[in-house]
């Protein structure tokens, strides 16, 4: 059988080509309205999520007990490259899933933590209290999720540990302007 | 609306974190996919990318042995592999403007923020299939064309050079999605 033809097109310009592939991936897309009874793939993928949750509440537990031996590793060892990359990978990987897991409010106190070890240029000078704060601010946030008052206390701790996380953040960075803009500089994406 | 038939599509979902690949699998099967690969680093998704010539790829950014980023400018080399202009959608808990353009710089197609949710995910991957970008070659990139809308109130110099174009037929690179029956 010969193989189909190829409407790959290639514009050449003066210093740059224009490269048009063929998109094959154009077979699998209609338009059209649902059917009768059907269900929008959107919605079906939120109750195969809800289905799932059932796991979520045991994850969020393994995954605090990854934070924990993390920084228990820096408690021992220090801040040794693969400790940092052991610890900053815990908090981030929390700081993407706390919210889908259904504990949005555990999310801040990560991300205070991944700011701290991203933005420090010489990781061995952050306080290992500072360290621990976090750590146990994600635990216990986390531990007291269903008391009435879970949001307040998650406000408090986290404002106040992300207020002397910046605080320090300037101080490490301040002869380097770019880092500073960086500290400073708020997110641009939509999830 | 847009209509993708997923069971014709197929994913490669690399991603160091069990939660989350079983959170992307769940996702992928719920719209309707059945072809979803996983790998648990950059390594292995390069290995799985050359296997099975996903039509889209899923990746963490923060990844052991080489990351995201990394991995996307390994596909990203025209002539190296079956399918550089494979569409890459970039999942990852950065969102920073720094962070951005550099998964862009890469030739990331997508750049989708955590948390995820369905309906996010859902319009990066209808955008990938149904509003593909074309690919610039450039000395230094390769990748989407990053210059999404033309900007009427550009002022500065326009940076791409050139006259009229010629128009190249190239040689089939990607022969993955079947027509029906």
């Amino acid at each position: 059988m010969a193989a189909p033809k190829d409407t790959t097109a290639t514009a050449t310009y003066g210093d740059h080509e224009v490269i048009t592939p063929e998109n094959k991936l154009r077979k699998v897309v209609s338009t059209g309205p649902l059917m009768p009874g059907e269900v929008h793939p959107v919605t079906r993928a939120e109750r195969a999520l809800a289905a799932l949750s059932t796991e979520f509440t045991s994850w969020m537990e393994s995954e605090c007990e990854r934070l924990d031996k993390a920084r228990q590793k820096i408690s021992e060892g220090g801040f040794t490259e693969a400790n940092k990359e052991l610890l900053f990978h815990a908090a981030h990987d929390i700081k993407g899933e706390a919210s889908t897991f259904g504990f949005p409010l555990v999310t801040a106190a990560a991300d205070s933590l991944c700011r701290l070890i991203e933005y420090t240029p010489d990781v061995t000078r952050i306080p290992l209290k500072l360290v621990d704060q976090h750590v146990d601010a994600v635990r216990a946030i986390y531990r007291e999720y269903s008391r009435s008052d879970a949001e307040d206390l998650a406000a408090l701790l986290t404002s106040r540990l992300r207020a002397v996380t910046d605080e320090f953040l300037i101080h490490e960075n301040r002869e380097l302007p770019d880092m500073l803009e960086q500290i400073k500089g708020s997110s641009i994406v939509a999830g | 609306m847009v209509r993708i038939d997923f069971n014709r599509l197929r994913f490669l979902v690399i991603d160091d974190n069990a939660h989350m690949r079983r959170i992307l699998r769940t996702l992928l099967h719920g719209y309707g996919a059945r072809e979803v690969y996983e790998a648990e680093d950059g390594a292995a998704g390069l290995e799985a990318f050359t296997h099975y010539i996903p039509d889209i790829i899923i990746t963490d950014w923060a990844m052991p042995i080489f990351d995201g980023l990394e991995l996307t400018q390994m596909v990203r080399q025209p002539g190296a592999n079956s399918n550089p202009y494979v569409a890459i959608i970039m999942l990852t808990g950065h969102s920073e403007k720094k962070r951005v353009v550099s998964a862009r710089d890469a030739g990331v197609t997508e750049f989708l923020a955590k948390p995820i949710s369905a309906n996010g995910l859902y319009q990066r991957i209808v955008n990938v299939v149904a509003n593909p970008r074309p690919f610039i070659k450039t000395k230094v990139y390769f990748g989407p064309d990053r210059r999404r809308n033309a900007n009427p109130n550009y002022v500065g110099p326009e940076r791409r050079k050139g006259g009229k174009a010629d128009v190249i037929r190239q040689a089939p690179l990607l022969e993955k999605v079947r027509a029906p029956g």
